[in-house]
């Protein structure tokens, strides 16, 4: 599992996956969410938002997949564009896995039906083809092991590890991390970190909203910074961390760092 | 996960029996004098109960009514229906029973010959029921033979299901609990006749017998209801959601005896004349429409209790709204409303007795119409001691079976054993 540490090569001019533009979200209570965020993202790119608490960064990459709604602006993902119609969301987000910070495995399965649920309802795949599969990508994240047990039993970062095989087992494009370490004792972060570094020499494209610099410094291709709704700064990890163009990037990284 | 029992705590460390007694009656002089205070209480009326039952009671009433209390009017020539009923029922709780136990968990290397403590405790409770029901009816000796077999059934199925079971596959597991239904549309022919077997009116059926299908009937058809009124009450349709608070409300609003009636004379009005039932079955209704409200609320309390991000997580792996609801969010939700709705149903069941007085003859209502037979003047307690016992015995039965359910579908229960 070990990855090499440096950076992967960014990828050549590949097909966009995620194409967000001018989105602005009002909640219910009138609280204005997103302001006119964009962002775009190309096939095999690793790409990590940061920002302060209620920057919006959770809101935006959770209409990837629409989890929540927008008012304005448009999202493409994938080549579908994000609409009402019901079974253009239901495309969209069987070709874009999400994991969550509090994990959300269903307590009441196994670890194994946790992984194997999805693909075989949805995608109609024989139950014993995909019990396979998932016992493979058990094997991947390092606990296989561990495979007939229930979520209760695991710690915190082998639940997060079984929650990154479940959304691997649907063979999504996409992947979405929604402050995955945030939630997990100091000593696990780190193996959770190295299943996502793993991932992030494979094909597929991820968005992660995360507060740990030393993962963005080493895997991502991009960072982008978000301050109260919007983009505000978009860079290579390089120059993001080092010789950041605005002032609000250059607070926030004063703050973490 | 083991629990850390008393088994596990080296012996050196574990206070003499004597020692955890005085500990655990005694552990102050107050406390001591409290607990020989309630052991006297418990003694004096168990003694005067007993003498009662020996000495002054007369238990002819019974034994002359035993048949009328179990079945009602149901023809002797047809009572082997029932019987054979009893023992497939008997059979599938065994078995039932001993796969829930044997349902593959966690750790599968942890089977022994033993049973776990709580299944012991279960298993004496059908003991003694099996003694004591038949014993209170005052049955003839055969009968109660026949009682001591089913229970027999039960628990050797038990022990050889839970001993067995886990050998097999988890989907051949599944089957045992479809077989229910199966079960039960069997009883209610077995019961009511046709498709070849001579018919019983429902006029006919009575005593333990009706009160059990009646509220049997009632929990099966209320609990799909229930659930089908706790999605609507959280639906974002707003006239689905007004529809089910109205009716929930309108629902718990009223007394059930009042719906009786109601159900009694309306319901006939309603329904096309070759379609309304007969009056068993419109009390059947009724039950089910009150219950479904009672569990509609506790199933709601159950959906609330499930966190947003299991349904986010299901339907961002690609899950419709139904399949998340039916295989992520129902079945979480249920386990947190169980113990209430199992709370429900021992109310319904008592609830039957409501029926006796719209002039159903179930188990209390025919233990007064007995009161009423001149011949049998001034033996109501005895009848009332019996009617006591029958009810609690089969609410404890119904406590018990949710328990071990309970424990059954907590993600965090111990391993198999036996």
């Amino acid at each position: 599992m070990a990855a090499p540490m440096t950076p992967p090569t960014p990828p050549a001019s590949s097909a966009l996956m995620i194409e967000a533009t001018g989105v602005e979200k009002w909640y219910p209570n009138g609280f204005h969410a997103l302001r006119g965020a964009s962002l775009t993202v190309r096939r095999g790119e690793v790409v990590v938002i940061m920002g302060p608490s209620g920057s919006g960064k959770s809101t935006f990459i959770r209409t990837f997949n629409a989890l929540e709604d927008f008012q304005k602006g448009s999202i493409t993902v994938d080549g579908i564009t994000l609409s009402n119609d019901v079974r253009q969301i239901d495309a969209i987000r069987r070709e874009v896995g999400m994991v969550f910070q509090q994990f959300n495995l269903f307590p009441h399965l196994s670890v194994l039906e946790n992984l194997t649920l999805a693909p075989v309802l949805v995608r109609k795949r024989p139950r014993s083809e995909v019990e396979g599969q998932a016992m493979a990508l058990l094997e991947r994240v390092g606990i296989a092991e561990q495979a007939g047990k229930f979520p209760g039993q695991l710690s915190g970062g082998q639940q997060q590890r079984v929650a990154i095989a479940r959304a691997l087992c649907m063979e999504p494009r996409i992947l979405l991390f929604d402050e995955p370490t945030s939630s997990l004792d100091p000593e696990m972060v780190r193996e959770v970190l190295e299943v996502m570094q793993a991932l992030a020499h494979d094909d597929i494209t991820m968005v992660v909203v995360t507060h740990e610099v030393r993962f963005a410094r080493q895997v991502a291709h991009r960072v982008v910074l978000m301050d109260q709704g919007e983009v505000v700064e978009e860079a290579e990890p390089e120059t993001f961390f080092t010789a950041p163009r605005h002032e609000r990037t250059r607070r926030f990284l004063e703050q973490i760092l | 996960m083991p629990q850390p029992g008393l088994a596990d705590t080296p012996s050196s460390l574990r206070p003499s029996p004597l020692r955890r007694l005085q500990r655990s009656l005694a552990p102050t002089v107050a406390d001591g004098l409290l607990s020989l205070g309630l052991i006297a209480l418990l003694l004096w009326v168990g003694l005067q109960l007993a003498s009662w039952a020996i000495g002054r009671a007369d238990w002819a009433v019974l034994q002359l009514n035993s048949m009328l209390l179990l079945v009602g009017r149901y023809p002797l020539a047809e009572q082997w229906r029932l019987w054979l009923l009893a023992g497939l029922l008997a059979v599938q709780a065994g078995l039932s029973w001993g796969l829930l136990r044997a349902w593959p968990r966690a750790d599968r290397s942890l089977q022994g010959w033993l049973w776990p403590r709580h299944d012991r405790i279960a298993a004496l409770c059908v003991g003694l029921l099996a003694l004591l029901l038949p014993a209170a009816l005052q049955l003839a000796l055969p009968l109660q033979a026949r009682w001591w077999l089913l229970a027999a059934a039960l628990l050797a199925l038990r022990w050889a299901a839970g001993r067995w079971g886990t050998r097999l596959h988890r989907h051949q597991l599944r089957l045992v609990g479809l077989l229910w239904p199966v079960l039960y549309l069997a009883g209610l022919w077995l019961i009511g006749g046709g498709l070849g077997l001579p018919r019983v009116a429902s006029g006919d059926w009575g005593g333990l017998l009706l009160t059990l299908l009646l509220a049997s009937f009632a929990m099966a058809l209320s609990f799909p209801l229930g659930v089908l009124l706790a999605l609507g009450r959280r639906s974002s349709l707003p006239l689905l959601r007004w529809g089910s608070v109205v009716y929930i409300e309108f629902i718990r609003g009223a007394p059930l005896i009042t719906l009786l009636f109601i159900g009694q004379n309306i319901l006939g009005f309603l329904l096309p004349s070759g379609l309304a039932p007969d009056r068993v079955w419109r009390a059947a209704w009724v039950l089910i429409f009150f219950a479904a409200a009672y569990l509609a609320e506790a199933v709601r309390s159950g959906l609330a209790a499930v966190p947003r991000g299991q349904l986010e997580a299901a339907r961002s792996l690609g899950l419709s709204q139904a399949q998340a609801l039916v295989q992520v969010v129902i079945p979480q939700a249920l386990r947190v409303a169980l113990p209430t709705m199992v709370g429900q149903f021992i109310a319904l069941l008592q609830d039957t007795t409501l029926l006796s007085l719209i002039g159903l003859l179930d188990l209390l209502g025919t233990a007064r119409g007995i009161m009423a037979n001149p011949e049998f003047l001034g033996h109501s307690s005895e009848l009332y001691l019996v009617l006591a016992v029958l009810y609690w015995g089969c609410c404890a039965s119904l406590g018990l079976g949710s328990r071990a359910l309970e424990r059954r579908l907590d993600p965090r229960s111990e391993p198999t054993r036996g």
